[in-house]
């Protein structure tokens, strides 16, 4: 049996916001980011198809599917970082507050100040906790010590790390603990107030314990912001999404949607067959 | 119980496990191998040696203050080595100082994604190519092609900055400039391919991390992938370093051989390794092979210095990282 500790999807939610979001009720949720039939490429090779899908505002939208099925490509498309690291090619639409992104006018830096991302494996900078949270800040300006103190203070608040690092603010980001470590890139993340933190299995590196403290984490940022997690484990999805989109590869091995929907929904009632299946943990 | 288990256990019985192959193979291999690293392990100690043997005249004689003699008479036996330490020091610097920016940018604009792929990759490999060229063929091509070409800016530095000591003298040619520019073009493929690997070693997460925070590509690679890669940077360094304080014929060829210490790096000056070429084959009297070595002994002494500390540094500061 799935267990559902938290949260559960309020009922005045929709039940069915299938691929197109057609059916909406009364009480829509606002999508933050609604995404048109993304393929990706990567030089000639497919990896991502037809991916129509929308983002809700303050909720936790968690991806899931097996290795390979394309969830961390189609996560980095979101802000445009793939294109950073390797030949990945895009085609379709991401319309981030109805304003396409992958528009020629497009600002990466400020797109990407609007659409913050944690990674895999923690990776704060070769500085200071202090620097690596006023990092953001201080490529867009140069605000007064005092200013950045506080913003510094508010974004460790908010990723529950304060408490633990208030007095050795100049300690190397590098000496803190693995979940430490992730909670310092959350604060550094949110530090330069984004609307939508993406999140790359952020606990996929960290212990038990830690991982628990993240999740408490999301639980609380989700009143702010929009997030997006990518997540092998099928509990942690239960856990802290309120929407789930299971992605799984075709015969070619193109990764698709299958389904998205609420939470409960995906793991308590799916449509497809291949959902009903992951979730189950037959296959993946 | 015992009878099920027969049927393997003959299988088992003919392979002969206790073959003198078996026997000998592990210890024996484990022998060779330790004498090998032994033996090669024991060469700089064994050159070390045999080197201060032969030193030894030189040193009973003129002491430490060889250090700091700048007299070089073999007629009278008289022996200093302060304009090759000097000339030594100085070439290498130039060279360091000249071929660190150019290099750490090479591997910058082959490893990170600025240039097309397809570009990439010919680059660094053309840079890297240019470490296979002999190093009798660059000072020749120093010789006759760098020196002549760069002739003008030789005497563009004089005219324009004679009031600076380091240009004050009236350039011919072969120079320690010349020797410093040609040691670089010889130092810049080893600091360029070190350089490289360290920054495709930094994890892309690292970037992306900074990407994800608003930076530009400058601001990552300046901020973020830059510090990140400077102990490995810092090795490229001394190792390249190490290569210049060796480098023989190319720098024979351009130093231009004198035996004096100057000031103006547009006068000739000569260098350990370069003396040591051209003077080897004439050496006969044990002071002057004698000095010979003491001055070989020095050049050792230093580059291996030179990678030791270089060794302890980098390795405090990818402790510190």
């Amino acid at each position: 049996m799935l267990m559902f500790s938290s949260p559960n999807p309020l009922p005045s939610k929709p039940l069915n916001p299938t691929k197109t979001a057609q059916n909406k009720e009364e009480q829509p949720p606002i999508p933050v980011i609604h995404v048109q039939d993304l393929s990706c490429f990567y030089g000639r090779h497919k990896a991502v198809e037809g991916v129509y899908i929308d983002i809700y505002e303050r909720h936790v939208t968690a991806i899931i599917g097996p290795s390979g099925c394309g969830k961390s490509t189609f996560l980095k498309t979101l802000n445009r970082i793939g294109e950073m690291e390797s030949n990945l090619r895009i085609q379709g639409r991401v319309e981030l507050l109805g304003k396409n992104i992958y528009a020629k006018d497009t600002n990466l830096n400020q797109l990407r100040r609007q659409v913050g991302m944690i990674f895999q494996q923690p990776n704060p900078f070769a500085m200071s906790i202090y620097d690596n949270v006023a990092y953001g800040i201080r490529t867009v300006s140069r605000p007064s010590r005092s200013v950045l103190d506080d913003a510094v203070e508010s974004a460790l608040r908010s990723a529950a790390l304060w408490d633990e690092v208030k007095d050795n603010l100049n300690q190397s980001g590098l000496a803190l603990s693995g979940g430490q470590q992730q909670r310092l890139c959350i604060a550094r993340a949110l530090a330069v107030n984004p609307k939508v933190l993406l999140m790359d299995e952020p606990c996929s590196a960290l212990d038990p314990i830690a991982t628990l403290k993240i999740e408490a984490l999301i639980h609380e940022l989700k009143e702010k912001l929009t997030i997006v997690i990518v997540t092998h484990n099928m509990q942690q999805a239960s856990r802290i999404s309120g929407y789930t989109a299971f992605f799984s590869t075709d015969e070619h091995r193109i990764g698709q949607l299958v389904e998205f929907g609420t939470t409960s929904q995906i793991f308590l009632e799916a449509e497809q067959p291949s959902t009903r299946d992951y979730v189950a943990g037959r296959f993946g | 119980m015992t009878e099920a288990l027969e049927p393997t256990q003959s299988n088992l019985s003919p392979v002969p496990t206790e073959s003198w192959i078996s026997q000998f193979g592990d210890s024996g291999f484990r022998g060779i191998s330790f004498l090998a690293a032994l033996l090669t392990a024991s060469i700089p100690f064994w050159m070390c040696v045999l080197i201060f043997k032969d030193a030894r005249p030189a040193i009973a004689k003129f002491g430490l203050a060889f250090l700091w003699t700048q007299e070089w008479n073999i007629d009278q036996n008289l022996f200093g080595a302060l304009p090759y330490i000097y000339g030594t020091l100085v070439s290498s610097a130039i060279a360091l100082l000249l071929a660190l920016p150019i290099g750490v940018a090479v591997a910058i604009i082959t490893s990170e994604k600025v240039l097309p792929e397809g570009l990439q990759t010919p680059i660094a490999f053309l840079v890297e190519l240019i470490a296979a060229i002999p190093s009798v063929i660059v000072g020749l091509w120093g010789r006759f092609i760098l020196i002549p070409a760069l002739e003008p800016f030789q005497q563009f530095l004089y005219s324009h900055f004679k009031w600076l000591p380091i240009f004050n003298t009236q350039p011919f040619g072969p120079s320690m400039l010349m020797a410093g520019v040609v040691l670089a073009i010889m130092i810049v493929p080893t600091i360029a391919a070190i350089s490289r690997e360290v920054f495709m070693a930094i994890s892309q997460d690292l970037r992306n991390g900074a990407f994800a925070l608003g930076a530009t590509q400058w601001e990552s690679i300046v901020f973020i992938t830059l510090p990140a890669a400077i102990s490995g940077i810092f090795g490229a360094a001394s190792l390249a370093l190490g290569r210049a304080l060796g480098e023989t014929m190319a720098v024979t060829m351009v130093i231009g051989n004198v035996n004096e210490i100057s000031t103006s790096l547009l006068n000739p000056g000569n260098s350990i390794p370069a003396l040591l070429a051209n003077q080897f084959g004439e050496a006969s009297d044990p002071l002057h092979v004698g000095a010979l070595m003491y001055l070989a002994l020095l050049l050792f002494l230093v580059t291996l210095a030179v990678n030791a500390i270089a060794a302890v540094l980098v390795r405090t500061l990818t402790r510190n990282a």
